[in-house]
C-alpha cells in the first residue's frame, strides 16, 4: 500500500485503541519527523541567535532561515522524487520534519506585525514582500539547481509513463 | 534549557503540522494546499498571541511555545514549493492565491492574536 493512502483522517486521537492504531502504523513517520523538526528548530534557533535583530530592525535570521529552507526544499524535492527512489522516511525526516521545523510562517508574519508601527512601515512591507520573493526565487533556483546537476551526471530515474 | 525547550516544542508542532495537513487534505479535491493553509494560520494565530503578552510571558515558555512549537507547526518551505508544484502544473490562479490568501490571512491571525492578549494582559 502506498504510504500516502495509508492515514486514516478519521482516527480519532481521542480513543486510545484508535490512538495506538494510528501510532503502530505511523510511529516510524511521525518519530523521525518529530526528530527532524526538533533538530530543525534548534538550528533555526542557533540561526535567530548568530544574528540578533532589535525592534525596528530587519529580521535578518528568519530571512535567511527561511530562504534556505525553501532552497534546500527544492533541491530535496528533485531528488527524492526524480533521482532516487528514496526510503520511505528520507521525505518525512529531511522534508517535513527538518526543514519543515527549521523554516516558519509564524515568525515571519509577527516579526512584519512588529514592523509595522511609525517609522518602520516601509520596512515591514520590504520585509514581508522581500521574504515572499527571495523564497520563491529560492525553491525554483532549487530545483532548477537539482535537475541542471541530474543531468549533467546523467542518473535521472527514468520515469515510468 | 532554552535549548531542550525549543526542542521539545518542536517534537510536538512538527508531527502534528504533517497530521493536520493529512487531515485536511484528505477531506476536500481541491488543488488549494488547505493543509499547510491551516497549519500556518494556527500558528501564526498562536504566536501573535504569545508576542501580544509580551514581558507576561516567561522566556521559557517563548523558547517552548513560540519558537518551538509554533516555529515548527508553522512552515514556509512546504508553502513555497506547494505554490511552485501549482505553478508548475498550470494553476497560476491557486498559485497567486495561496500566496496572497497566506500572507494576508497569516497577517491578520498575528495581528488579531496579539490584540486580544496585549488587550488582556497590558
Amino acid at each position: 500500500m502506498e504510504l500516502d493512502d495509508s492515514l486514516d483522517p478519521d482516527v480519532d486521537l481521542r480513543v486510545p485503541s484508535q490512538r495506538h492504531e494510528l501510532i503502530g502504523q505511523h510511529g516510524p513517520v511521525l518519530g523521525v519527523i518529530a526528530l527532524g523538526g526538533g533538530l530543525g528548530a534548534l538550528a533555526r534557533y542557533g540561526l535567530a541567535q548568530a544574528l540578533p535583530a532589535g525592534p525596528g530592525q530587519f529580521p535578518w535570521a528568519t530571512f535567511v532561515t527561511n530562504v534556505l529552507g525553501c532552497l534546500l526544499i527544492g533541491v530535496l524535492m528533485v531528488l527524492i522524487t526524480e533521482v532516487w527512489t528514496a526510503h520511505r522516511l528520507v521525505r518525512p525526516f529531511l522534508g517535513v520534519g527538518i526543514l519543515g521545523g527549521f523554516t516558519t510562517f509564524s515568525t515571519y508574519v509577527v516579526e512584519t506585525r512588529g514592523l509595522l508601527r511609525p517609522g518602520t512601515v516601509p520596512l515591514a512591507f520590504a520585509y514581508l514582500a522581500g521574504t515572499l520573493v527571495a523564497a520563491l526565487c529560492a525553491v525554483v533556483a532549487g530545483v532548477w539547481a537539482a535537475r541542471a546537476a541530474v543531468r549533467r551526471t546523467g542518473h535521472r530515474r527514468e520515469k515510468a509513463v | 534549557m532554552i535549548l531542550a525547550l525549543v526542542f521539545l516544542g518542536a517534537v510536538v508542532g512538527a508531527p502534528l503540522r504533517y497530521l493536520t495537513d493529512r487531515a485536511v487534505q484528505a477531506r476536500h479535491d481541491s488543488l488549494f494546499p488547505w493543509g499547510t493553509f491551516s497549519v500556518n494560520l494556527a500558528g501564526s494565530l498562536i504566536l501573535g498571541g504569545l508576542a501580544g503578552a509580551g514581558s507576561a510571558l516567561p522566556p521559557s515558555l517563548a523558547a517552548l511555545l513560540g519558537t518551538g512549537f509554533c516555529g515548527a507547526l508553522t512552515t514556509y518551505s512546504t508553502f513555497s514549493y506547494e505554490t511552485l508544484r501549482l505553478a508548475e502544473q498550470k494553476a497560476y490562479f491557486y498559485a497567486v492565491m495561496n500566496v496572497v490568501v497566506s500572507v494576508v490571512a497569516g497577517l491578520g491571525a498575528a495581528l488579531l492574536g496579539y490584540t486580544v492578549t496585549s488587550s488582556l494582559l497590558g
